[in-house]
């Protein structure tokens, strides 16, 4: 049975695995390159980072970066309102920004991606609930209801993922639930039925693995809108609480210096700006590469 | 017609309802809802006697049912901050927000369509990789952080604009192009797409074959064709821009709902929070509804039974 499924949707292109067709494009290397540089900030930050990140230095306050006039040959991008080093700051960041993103991410996709698979397979009374819950849910400004629902519950580090993860769900609920409806009455799935396959062997069994590749692009794409989310928190001061460094909470940080010194906020933004970019063009690359039809667009 | 906006204003009732029931649970989530009515050092007496003027001594459906008659005529409570009705003050800052996201849209729509329809025509040139990456930019640039730095280049650097407030014409040029640069990115992208999808089809080879010019063939054929996607992503895209305003209305310290949205929660100011969670989910429906009849007027070819 599965052989069969796995006939039916793998694409006819001799051995050019999807995989490889994905690391023949620039774009993806040089994605994947910063990718694994944050990745490598976020696992073992000390190895990279030139100083402490919550050492002060109240004598060396708002320095520049170090092509600037006000700047010491020690801090490459200068330091924020309390002297500590910028650079150190933005490293020790990724480490709060990946782990919250990532895993609010996750509990949305598998959420999201339940529940769509269930509205799309089962249809009926449960398929209404769960669309009418979509478009509610896409209804509120997220950001508003976020910050009002971290507001209320404090933001803790598994507040801030659990309501991350769950402003989420209507998204890849949608887009698992349309690949659902457009696979359910394949062959392959008529197939599992007659050969007696139950509804939950059916659903996560055969129709589970052939939307998956829709399921992983659109993972990517949130993942973007996470660090977006994210970032837009600590900006506002709702994020991880000081003085863990938070990328949106440095802008923010060195948004009451402007006069003073631009490099505290304007690095830091770098790095989001960088990741977001990041996750949306791994996104597009991994669309044209899971379904080759679309890699001239 | 009228079927379809009656079967679809049903289907807008339970969204609606349960619209209305999460703004009302806001006050909910955290156990007692006095806690953030009443100060900290009062009483458990007065407390308990807050309680029952407030009804929240009742069972929850009846508070429920209590706070949907009252949001329907318009009364949301009274601000803790400003001892002033909510939705007075809620209306009061809507002219500031309005302006501000009217002013954004107007840029995004002036700049994107027409981008986007070059790059279209100009396939593969130039143009249409500028216009790609630009619009790739402006989907991943935060909007506090674009705020942020123009702020320092235009205020800071070259002092050329005020780095915020409201009233005059160059306090709205810049919270205008903060807001307004993501949105310009994403029409751009959709009119481009959907340009060369129009540019394909068999009216343009008949309108250039009978000797049309090549402007009239292309923005009134072709852009009048794609226009409809394009409208549905700038009706969905309202969204986006009200998300996009309350970082913005703070960076710029513009005195819209935005900003009192945010000033609200960091003072725990609930009854303004429910009315502008509440007033905004709507707004939101309501502007999806209209879209969606307004594909009907645009393209004669939609009909809905």
């Amino acid at each position: 049975m599965r052989s069969l499924a796995a006939n039916a949707t793998a694409p006819v292109v001799g051995t050019v695995t999807p995989l490889r067709r994905l690391l023949r494009s620039t774009s993806t290397r040089i994605s994947l390159a910063f990718l694994f540089l944050v990745l490598l900030c976020a696992i073992a930050p000390s190895l990279l980072s030139p100083h402490d990140p919550y050492q002060q230095d109240l004598g060396n306050r708002l320095l520049g970066p170090v092509f600037s006039e006000r700047a010491h040959p020690d801090h490459l991008l200068g330091t924020d309102q309390l002297g500590r080093d910028v650079l150190s700051r933005i490293i020790y960041g990724a480490r709060i920004t990946l782990l919250v993103c990532a895993q609010a991410m996750l509990l949305s996709a598998v959420v999201g991606t339940l529940a769509g698979l269930f509205a799309g397979y089962m249809g009926g009374w449960f398929d209404q609930i769960i669309m009418r819950l979509i478009d509610m849910q896409l209804a509120f400004p997220v950001i508003l209801l976020v910050v009002a629902v971290v507001a209320i519950v404090g933001p803790s580090l598994t507040n801030l993922i659990i309501i991350m993860g769950i402003s989420g769900w209507p998204r890849f609920a949608r887009v698992a639930r349309g690949s659902v409806l457009s696979c359910k009455e394949m062959d392959y799935v008529d197939a599992a039925r007659a050969v007696g396959a139950g509804r939950w062997r059916i659903m996560l069994q055969h129709i589970l693995p052939n939307i998956l590749s829709a399921l992983i692009v659109y993972a990517s794409f949130e993942l973007a809108r996470m660090i977006l989310l994210e970032a837009s928190l600590s900006f506002l001061g709702l994020g991880v609480q000081p003085p863990v460094p938070t990328w949106g909470g440095m802008i923010n940080d060195g948004r009451q210096y402007i006069f003073q010194s631009w490099g505290a906020s304007f690095f830091p933004g770098l790095a989001i700006l960088a990741l977001i970019l990041t996750f949306n063009m791994l996104g597009d690359d991994l669309r044209d590469a899971l379904d080759p039809r679309l890699a001239n667009d | 017609m009228l079927n379809y906006l009656v079967r679809r204003l049903l289907v807008t009732v339970p969204v609606l309802l349960g619209i209305s029931f999460f703004s009302f649970a806001l006050l909910y989530l955290s156990g007692d809802p006095t806690d953030f009515l009443l100060p900290v050092n009062v009483p458990e007496a007065t407390r308990e006697a807050f309680r029952v003027a407030q009804g929240f001594d009742q069972p929850l459906l009846v508070q429920f049912v209590n706070f949907l008659g009252r949001a329907l005529t318009g009364d949301f409570g009274t601000s803790l901050r400003f001892q002033q009705s909510a939705g007075s003050l809620v209306w009061e800052r809507l002219g500031a927000t309005g302006e501000l996201a009217l002013a954004a849209m107007v840029f995004a729509v002036v700049v994107g369509i027409p981008a986007g329809a070059v790059a279209a025509y100009r396939f593969g040139g130039f143009a249409d990789r500028a216009v790609r990456a630009v619009s790739l930019l402006g989907q991943a640039i935060p909007n506090f952080y674009l705020g942020v730095m123009a702020v320092i280049v235009f205020a800071v650097w070259l002092r050329v604009l005020p780095s915020g407030g409201r009233g005059t014409l160059e306090q709205l040029l810049l919270p205008a192009l903060t807001l307004g640069f993501g949105l310009v990115a994403l029409i751009a992208r959709v009119t481009r797409s959907c340009m060369l999808d129009a540019l394909k089809q068999d009216y343009i080879r008949t309108a250039r074959a009978k000797g049309l010019t090549e402007g009239l063939v292309v923005w009134k054929h072709a852009l009048r064709n794609a226009f409809i996607p394009v409208l549905t992503v700038i009706g969905l895209q309202f969204g986006l821009l009200l998300n996009g305003v309350f970082v913005t209305e703070i960076v710029f310290s513009w005195p819209g709902v935005g900003r009192l949205a945010i000033q609200s929660i960091y003072s725990r100011d609930f009854p303004v929070v429910q009315t502008i969670v509440f007033l905004s989910a709507v707004t939101f429906v309501f502007l999806n509804l209209l879209v969606d009849l307004l594909y009907a007027v645009l393209d004669p070819r939609i009909s809905y039974r």
